[in-house]
C-alpha cells in the first residue's frame, strides 16, 4: 500500500510570493511558566517543497518550537514566519490552515467519535459543509490509504492506524506545511514502513521531529540539530550522520550496525 | 454506586430498532417510561400493558429476555429495599401467609418494583440497540445545548484510555505487592487518583492545542448527520402511545 | 444512589429536574465564562476521569470495597460549576448508555448527585478554610472534611426529597435516620481518598487545584504526614456518634429526642391540622406521632442544605465576576519531552 500515485493537492501562494520560504524562524526565545528556557534564540529557514528531520536529545525544545510554528505557543522574543505571514493575530486562522501539526500521541488528534468526523472537523472549521466536505474527507483519506477507516472508532484501531487517520485529519485542511512530531513513535516495522510510503509520497514541505535516525536519512534530505533551545547543525542528512562527533555531542547515536555512508552508496 | 459501569450495554445487530434515527428512539423511551412513572399502582392491568409493549419492544429489537434480566441486576439494591417494605412499613396490617405486612407497604412494593424493572428494561433496550455516540447525536437532535453532548462525546472517547491508565497504574501496584484491604491503607489508590487527573487533565490540554491546530473556535463544527424521517416517528411512537393510553385511563377511571 | 423510575412521585421528580436543568444552565454559561474555547477538551477529560475514578474501587474493612461519589472532588480541582456539570455528565449518561439510573428519575439523581455535591462541598471547602491554615495543609483537610460530608449532605437532599414525594409507606423520620446515618460512614472513605488525591494534585500541578488557587508557592508546602490508621478510626468513631443521634430517628419511637422536645415547650402531643394540608407525601411524615418533630428535622435539613449549596453557588458567582485568568493560549506544559 503505498501513496504513490495520490497526489494531495495544496493551496499555493500566489505566484508572485512564490520565493518565500514555507518556514522563517527568526530568533525565537520562549520560556515555560516553571523558569525552563525550551528556546534560547532559534534560527530556522525551510524552502518550500523541502523535508527536513529535527533532530536532538530529549528536552532539547523540538516539539516547543513546534507548537510555536502554528501560534498555539506564543514566543516571548523572535518572529515566525509561514510563507509571507507572521504568526500572529490576526492571522493565525490561516496560519492553522497553513500548518499542519501532526502530535506526538494520536489519540490527542482523534477526538470525534469516527475516524470520518474526525477528518472532517478540521474542514468544516474552515467552513466546508455537505458534497464539498465530503469530497474534501474523501481526499484525505486516500492520501493516507485509510479510506477503509471512515466509519471506525479511533480506540479500536492500531497504532498504525491511528498515525494515518491523525494525519489524514491534518492533510485534510491542504497545508503548506506538515509539522511532524516523532510520527514513527509506537509504531512496528509495517506500520513505519507505510507511513515512510505515505509521507514520500506527499509533495508538500514537511518538517519531521523524529528520534529514529534511519528513519530521517530514508525521508529528510537535510537535517538540523536542535539542542538547548537553538540549532546546533544543520547538514545534508548522509553527512550529519556521518559526524560521530557532531551526533555523540548531541547524545545522538546510529543504530547498532547501521552504517549512513553504505546506505548513501547504495543510492 | 458507579461499580459495573465499564461496558457499555450496545449489541450488535440490524434490527429495525437499530435502524431507528437515535433522537426518536430517546424520544421513546423517555415518553414510554414517564406513562410507566405516572401509572396508578392499583392498576395492575396497565402494568400488564406496559409489559406487553416492552416485550414487543424487545422482541422486535432482537433482544433476548436473559440480555435484559443479567443488566436489570443493576436495579437490584432497589428490589431488595422494596421486598423490605411491606414489614417495616406504616399502616393497617393485613395476614400474608401467616405473617403480618402492611398493607400500604406491599402496594409500595409493588410499585416500586414494577416501575423500576419497567423503566430499567426500557433504558437497557435503548442502550443495547443504540451506540453511544448515536446517542448523544439525538441528544444534540433534541436540542440538548451543544456543549453539553460534546462535553459528554468526549467523555466517552477518552473512557476507555483514562480507565487502561488507571488499571495500569493499578497493575503497577499490585505487581510490587501492594493488596490493600482497609481503609487506612488506601494512599496509593488515592495517590494515583490524583495522578490519573493530572494525566487526564494534561491530555484535556493537548486536545484543547489539536484542536486549535485544527481551526476550532469555541464551538464544535455542525457535520450532518441525517434527520429522522416521518415514518420513524410514527413508528417509534406506537409504544408510548399505547403506554400512554394505559396510563391516562387508569389515573382517570374511577379505582 | 442512581434511584430507578418511579421511586418519588411525580411532581418531586418535575420539581429537582426543573432544579436541576436551572442550576446546569447557570453553571455551563459560568464555564463559558471561565474556560471559553477549553471548555468543551478540559471538562470532557475531567468527566472521563470522574466517571474512571466512580469506576475504581478502593478498600473499605476486611476486603470490603468502597467507590467514589465525586462530585465534592470535581468541585476542589475544578472549581463548583464545572465540577457540577461534569458529574452531570457522568449521571445522564450513566442513565442513558448505561441503564444506571431511572431517565425519569434524572431530575433528583442529578441534583442528589451533581448540583449538591459539587455546591454544597464547595461550600462547606470555603467555610473550613476560612478556620483552617492557609496552606496545602488547610486546603487537602478541608477537601477531606468536605468531601466526607457531602456524602451525607447528598442523603439528607434525598431524605428531604422523600418528604415530599415518597411512592412507599416509609416515614421521612426513618429514612433520613437510615440514610443519613449510613453515608456518615460512607462518607469517611469518600473524604479521605479525596483529601489524598487533592494532596497528590497540589504537589504535583497545583495550577490545577481550583479551591487553592489563591495560595502562593510558599503555602504550598510539603505537609505533615497523618498516620492514617489513627486518622481513620477517628473518624469513624466521630461518624459513628453522629450516626448514632441521626439515626435515632429510624426509629419508631425515639422517646429521648420527643421527650427533649416537649420538656423545651415547643411540640404539642395533639395532631397539627394545619400540617395535614401542606403539599407532603400521604406516609411522609407518619411514624413519630409527633408531625412536629420531624419537620423540624425535616425544614432544618432543608435550610442547611440550602444555605450551603447557596454559598457554594454564590461563591461561583462571585468568583466569576471578580476576576477572570488571563485566556490567552497558554503553552501547554505537557507537549511531550522533544
Amino acid at each position: 500500500m503505498t501513496a504513490a500515485g495520490r497526489t494531495m493537492r495544496t493551496a499555493t501562494d500566489g505566484g508572485a510570493r512564490a520565493s518565500a520560504p514555507a518556514v522563517e524562524v527568526s530568533g525565537l526565545r520562549f520560556r515555560y511558566p516553571d523558569g525552563h528556557e525550551a528556546l534560547a534564540g532559534l534560527d530556522l529557514r525551510v524552502e518550500r517543497g523541502q523535508r527536513v528531520a529535527l533532530l536532538g536529545p530529549n528536552g532539547a525544545g523540538k516539539t516547543t518550537l513546534a507548537l510555536h510554528l502554528n501560534g498555539i505557543s506564543v514566543a516571548d522574543a523572535g518572529t515566525v514566519r509561514i510563507g509571507h505571514l507572521v504568526v500572529a493575530e490576526p492571522h493565525l486562522a490561516e496560519v492553522r490552515r497553513r500548518v499542519g501539526l501532526v502530535f506526538q500521541d494520536a489519540d490527542d488528534q482523534l477526538f470525534m467519535p469516527t475516524v470520518a468526523e474526525d477528518v472532517a472537523f478540521g474542514p468544516a472549521n474552515l467552513g466546508l459543509r455537505g458534497a464539498e466536505l465530503d469530497a474534501r474527507v474523501d481526499e484525505a483519506l486516500a492520501a493516507v490509504g485509510a479510506d477503509g477507516l471512515r466509519s471506525r472508532t479511533p480506540h479500536h484501531l492500531s497504532g498504525g492506524e491511528r498515525r494515518r487517520a491523525a494525519l489524514a485529519t491534518v492533510l485534510a485542511m491542504r497545508p503548506d506545511v506538515l509539522v511532524l512530531d516523532e510520527p514513527t513513535s509506537g509504531l512496528d516495522p509495517a506500520g513505519r514502513r507505510e507511513l515512510v510510503d505515505v509521507l514520500g509520497g506527499l509533495p508538500i514541505t514537511q518538517v519531521v521531529i523524529t528520534p529514529d535516525l534511519p528513519f530521517a536519512l530514508e525521508l529528510c534530505p537535510r537535517s538540523v540539530i536542535i539542542d538547548g533551545g537553538r540549532v546546533v547543525a544543520d547538514a545534508a542528512t548522509p553527512d550529519l550522520l556521518a559526524d560521530d562527533d557532531v551526533l555523540r555531542r548531541h547524545r545522538l547515536e546510529l543504530p547498532f550496525g547501521f552504517d549512513p555512508r553504505a546506505v548513501a552508496r547504495q543510492d | 454506586m458507579g461499580a459495573g459501569h465499564s461496558h457499555p450495554l450496545y449489541v450488535h445487530a440490524h434490527s429495525p430498532t437499530h435502524r431507528l434515527a437515535p433522537e426518536v428512539k430517546v424520544t421513546a423511551t423517555v415518553a414510554f417510561v414517564s406513562a410507566v412513572a405516572v401509572t396508578p399502582r392499583e392498576a395492575i392491568w396497565a402494568f400488564a400493558v406496559h409489559a406487553a409493549c416492552v416485550a414487543t419492544a424487545a422482541a422486535v429489537s432482537h433482544i433476548g429476555p436473559g440480555f435484559v434480566l443479567r443488566r436489570l441486576l443493576v436495579v437490584g439494591p432497589f428490589i431488595a429495599f422494596a421486598l423490605l417494605i411491606p414489614f417495616v412499613g406504616s399502616g393497617d396490617r393485613i395476614d400474608v401467609l401467616g405473617v403480618a405486612v402492611s398493607r400500604e407497604g406491599l402496594w409500595g412494593a409493588w410499585n416500586v418494583i414494577a416501575k423500576a424493572a419497567l423503566g430499567a428494561t426500557a433504558s437497557i433496550l435503548l442502550a443495547a440497540t443504540t451506540e453511544v455516540p448515536r446517542i448523544l447525536t439525538g441528544m444534540t437532535r433534541l436540542r440538548v445545548p451543544a456543549v453539553l453532548t460534546a462535553i459528554a462525546s468526549f467523555m466517552v472517547r477518552y473512557l476507555e484510555i483514562i480507565a487502561g491508565e488507571l488499571g495500569r497504574m493499578r497493575t503497577a501496584m499490585a505487581a510490587r505487592g501492594y493488596a490493600p484491604r482497609w481503609l487506612w491503607q488506601a494512599r496509593p489508590v488515592a495517590i494515583s487518583a490524583g495522578a490519573l487527573f493530572i494525566r487526564s487533565y494534561e491530555r484535556g490540554e493537548r486536545v484543547h492545542a489539536a484542536m486549535l491546530a485544527r481551526g476550532y473556535t469555541g464551538t464544535m463544527p455542525e457535520i450532518g448527520v441525517p434527520r429522522a424521517s416521518g415514518l420513524q416517528w410514527w413508528t417509534a411512537g406506537l409504544l408510548p402511545v399505547v403506554a400512554w393510553t394505559a396510563a391516562v385511563t387508569a389515573l382517570v377511571a374511577p379505582a | 444512589m442512581h434511584a430507578p423510575d418511579g421511586f418519588l412521585n411525580a411532581g418531586t421528580a418535575v420539581t429537582t429536574g426543573v432544579l436541576s436543568v436551572s442550576a446546569v444552565g447557570a453553571s455551563l454559561r459560568h464555564m463559558r465564562t471561565s474556560l471559553a474555547d477549553r471548555q468543551v477538551p478540559l471538562a470532557g477529560l475531567a468527566a472521563a476521569f470522574i466517571f474512571a475514578a466512580q469506576m475504581f474501587n478502593f478498600p473499605v474493612a476486611a476486603g470490603t470495597t468502597g467507590h467514589l461519589l465525586g462530585g465534592a472532588l470535581a468541585a476542589v480541582l475544578l472549581g463548583p460549576a464545572t465540577g457540577a456539570v461534569v458529574v452531570t455528565v457522568v449521571v445522564v449518561v450513566q442513565a442513558l448508555a448505561f441503564a444506571d439510573g431511572g431517565l425519569t428519575a434524572l431530575g433528583y439523581n442529578v441534583l442528589n448527585m451533581a448540583i449538591v455535591t459539587a455546591f454544597g462541598g464547595y461550600g462547606m471547602l470555603v467555610l473550613l478554610r476560612r478556620v483552617l491554615p492557609d496552606n496545602a495543609t488547610g486546603v487537602v483537610a478541608a477537601t477531606g472534611i468536605a468531601a466526607g460530608l457531602s456524602v451525607p449532605l447528598s442523603a439528607a437532599a434525598f431524605a428531604v426529597e422523600w418528604l415530599f414525594g415518597a411512592t412507599v409507606p416509609v416515614p421521612f423520620d426513618t429514612v433520613f435516620g437510615a440514610m443519613v446515618g449510613v453515608h456518615l460512614l460512607i462518607g469517611i472513605g469518600e473524604g479521605l481518598i479525596s483529601a489524598i488525591a487533592v494532596g497528590a494534585v497540589l504537589a504535583v500541578r497545583p495550577d490545577l487545584v481550583y479551591g487553592a488557587r489563591d495560595l502562593d508557592r510558599a503555602q504550598i508546602a510539603m505537609r505533615p504526614r497523618v498516620g492514617m490508621r489513627p486518622f481513620v478510626i477517628g473518624a469513624a468513631l466521630v461518624a459513628l456518634l453522629f450516626a448514632a443521634v441521626v439515626s435515632q430517628f429510624a426509629a419508631p419511637d425515639p422517646d429521648g429526642l420527643e421527650r427533649v422536645a416537649e420538656d423545651q415547650g415547643f411540640i404539642e402531643t395533639a395532631e397539627d391540622h394545619a400540617l395535614a394540608t401542606a403539599p407532603f407525601a400521604d406516609y411522609a411524615t407518619e411514624g413519630l406521632r409527633n408531625k412536629s418533630v420531624s419537620l423540624a428535622v425535616a425544614g432544618v435539613t432543608g435550610v442547611i442544605i440550602t444555605l450551603v449549596v447557596g454559598l457554594g453557588i454564590v461563591v461561583a458567582v462571585r468568583d466569576r465576576a471578580a476576576g477572570r485568568r488571563p485566556d490567552a493560549d497558554r503553552a501547554p506544559r505537557s507537549a511531550g519531552t522533544s
